[in-house]
């Protein structure tokens, strides 16, 4: 965990004291909607379809036990009991009210979190790696890089009107668990010669017109690592478009101008200050790498005998075991995914009593810390393995062990037309569907790897469009259409999945996913291959047959 | 030839004026006396261009209650009294169609 210091949290208090002020004088009339409106985005406050939403940003996904309590206490005080955690690793109540939501804010600032950052046209909260610090396969932990461009973003002066949103995304494992090819900048920590840098990629994102990121910089040394974000931002806040907000994001630039020309003038700009006052040295490095509290973990042998043995007595457990634990690179422990996709209820939602629940079981098994994964789960990134059979149980209890991590059942979706009041279609009813329709865990076990993304509209919420099966609300004549894409990755090996044809009505999208399952269990070649390597290996016309036969 | 500053609305059938309240955001209509309700049965409707921008005309001038107001198409029942003419206007009427997290 990064601990704030004296001075965020004095600026949290002094944010909080503004935006107060600000409520009241809208309340009175003092401020019209239009002044207010742009306040109040600034601080994460929407309006949705029935009521105010607040988006709390979790700086790089990381909480403590006693920011979730936090958390779940705003949700019981001020909601009505749950928050739906996001793709970009933060957390949203959907129905707060305005004269109460300066009191909430209050209450969140106590812990050191807010909602800057989650809205508006500003760099929004960088995301990460939710298994930083613990994956095997990290070079080193990215967080402290997240941190660094926290300490830098937050109220940029001359980025606080950008062309569009901007979001940041950064990985330093094999395996990205960021999508960073798909944000706006892309960040690889990597090493080479020993020493540590960035592979940048730019223009990457979903939304109407998805793009994967292009790599403009295939080694950035660390220490530069601001002065080039700053010559990106500036390259896109004087270059990008502000005529048209379909095409004001980085992406329509990168892509209009080229993204050797767009590295160029990076470039240009970036010589004028790269040895300027941002160069980070070392010891800025280890000013913030001193404030991240570690935890210290105990020396201990893998496979303990309380493990093995309720592996092998245990055929649930093993089943957990073998989908939601992952290697740690400390021996004798683990990294555990909380599934917050339970059948039947919306994915990545959990009551507060749950929340509660969580912060306890973290303070108990988990060193007190708790990550947000953008698939809208939660993770324990420090578990003694010999404690997984008791955490299990305890998980179990409170409902967040389903044992669907990373397989069909583990749908990311964004709230629809239930909640948002962009959406074209609701999503939630069909991802319930859906798990439902799956519940089976054997089955989705043999199904394996599968992912499922959906979006109420063309924004993109969902992801759809690198889900293994994307699914895109579209409404025609006030009834609910589903387009199905095929092939989408958000992984290292990003793509953007094949539209299979014309949209299905809401009552035959179900049955035509089961029907793409079915057909993918038909040809593959062996359980190995997973659902999108025999769509690449096939392409989408078996797939594309076989979901609009007659049924 | 019109004039670019007039204000021009297709309206096609029955339309209501809806807003959210500024207060806590939940869905209200605009009534025939230009108070707020948390029902549409209560909403004014308006059958005509001049008659729906007349609506907006008072909703917009009492931004201290209720903000971001538009005409909603409405279907009118047996009695005449108000509906929501589509999924988005139902779903604002009713509230989600799911249920929600925690409730008994």
């Amino acid at each position: 965990m990064y601990v704030y210091d004296e001075f965020d949290r004095t600026f949290l208090q002094e944010r909080v004291a503004e935006f107060r002020d600000q409520v009241a004088r809208r309340l009175s009339g003092e401020l019209n909607e239009e002044e207010f409106k742009p306040l109040r985005l600034m601080n994460g406050v929407y309006l949705q379809l029935h009521a105010y939403m607040l988006r709390v940003c979790i700086p790089y996904g990381t909480l403590s036990s006693q920011q979730l309590r936090a958390l779940g206490a705003v949700a019981r005080k001020y909601d009505r009991g749950y928050g739906h955690f996001t793709t970009r690793q933060n957390i949203q109540f959907n129905w707060i009210k305005l004269n109460e939501l300066p009191d909430a804010m209050a209450d969140l600032a106590k812990v050191g979190i807010h909602g800057l950052q989650t809205s508006g046209n500003c760099i929004r909260n960088t995301t990460t790696d939710p298994w930083a610090g613990a994956a095997a396969d990290e070079v080193e932990d990215p967080r402290l890089y997240a941190e660094v461009i926290r300490q830098w973003s937050t109220l940029h002066p001359e980025f606080t009107y950008l062309p569009r949103k901007f979001k940041i995304a950064i990985t330093a494992a094999k395996h990205d668990r960021a999508a960073i090819r798909v944000h706006d900048i892309g960040l690889r920590l990597h090493k080479r010669d020993g020493e540590t840098g960035f592979e940048v990629m730019v223009g990457g994102g979903l939304g109407r017109s998805p793009f994967i990121g292009k790599t403009i910089k295939d080694f950035l040394p660390k220490e530069h690592l601001l002065s080039y974000l700053e010559a990106v931002l500036r390259t896109y806040n004087l270059g990008g478009r502000r005529d048209n907000i379909y095409k004001a994001r980085i992406k329509i630039q990168v892509h209009e101008m080229g993204a050797e020309a767009f590295a160029k003038k990076v470039e240009a700009e970036w010589a004028e200050i790269r040895d300027g006052a941002l160069k980070l040295d070392e010891a800025a490095l280890d000013a913030i790498r001193d404030r991240f509290q570690i935890p210290d973990l105990e020396a201990l042998d893998d496979q303990p005998a309380e493990l093995a043995s309720a592996l092998a007595t245990d055929d649930a457990f093993a089943r957990w075991h073998a989908n939601s634990v992952a290697p740690h690179k400390a021996k004798g422990h683990a990294i555990v995914t909380l599934s917050l996709k339970p059948v039947g209820a919306p994915p990545g939602d959990a009551t507060a009593d749950q929340m509660d629940a969580i912060a306890d079981l973290a303070d108990q098994y988990a060193y007190g810390e708790i990550r947000v994964a953008h698939e809208q789960n939660l993770t324990f990134p420090y578990v003694r393995q010999k404690d997984l059979p008791a955490l299990w149980a305890k998980l179990k209890a409170i409902g967040v062990a389903t044992p669907n991590v990373g397989l069909l059942t583990d749908i990311i979706s964004c709230p629809g037309l239930d909640y948002c009041s962009l959406a074209n279609t609701r999503s939630i009813p069909i991802a319930q569907k859906l798990t439902e329709r799956f519940a089976d865990e054997a089955r989705i076990a043999d199904i394996g790897r599968l992912h499922v993304n959906i979006s109420g509209c063309i924004n993109a919420c969902g992801h759809h469009h690198v889900g293994h099966i994307g699914i895109l609300g579209v409404e025609k004549k006030d009834e609910e259409f589903f387009q199905i894409t095929l092939g989408g990755k958000g992984n290292s090996k990003a793509r953007i999945g094949e539209l299979i044809g014309p949209a299905v009505a809401e009552s035959e999208i179900v049955d035509v996913v089961e029907s793409l399952v079915d057909t993918y269990l038909n040809l593959r070649t062996s359980p190995a291959e997973t659902f999108v390597a025999a769509v690449e290996r096939l392409g989408i016309e078996p797939f594309k047959e076989r979901a609009y036969a007659p049924r | 030839m019109t004039s670019p500053l007039q204000r021009k609305l297709k309206i096609s059938g029955p339309t209501v004026v809806t807003a959210n309240r500024l207060a806590d955001g939940i869905s209200v209509w605009l009534t025939a006396t230009g108070g707020w309700s948390e029902t549409i049965a209560q909403a004014a409707v308006g059958t005509t261009s001049d008659e729906v921008l007349r609506l907006l005309d008072i909703a917009h001038a009492d931004e201290i209650t209720a903000v971001g107001a538009y005409p909603a198409p409405a279907i009118l029942a047996a009695d005449g009294t108000p509906q929501p003419a589509n999924l988005r206007e139902r779903i604002r009427v009713t509230g989600p169609t799911i249920s929600l997290p925690g409730a008994a």
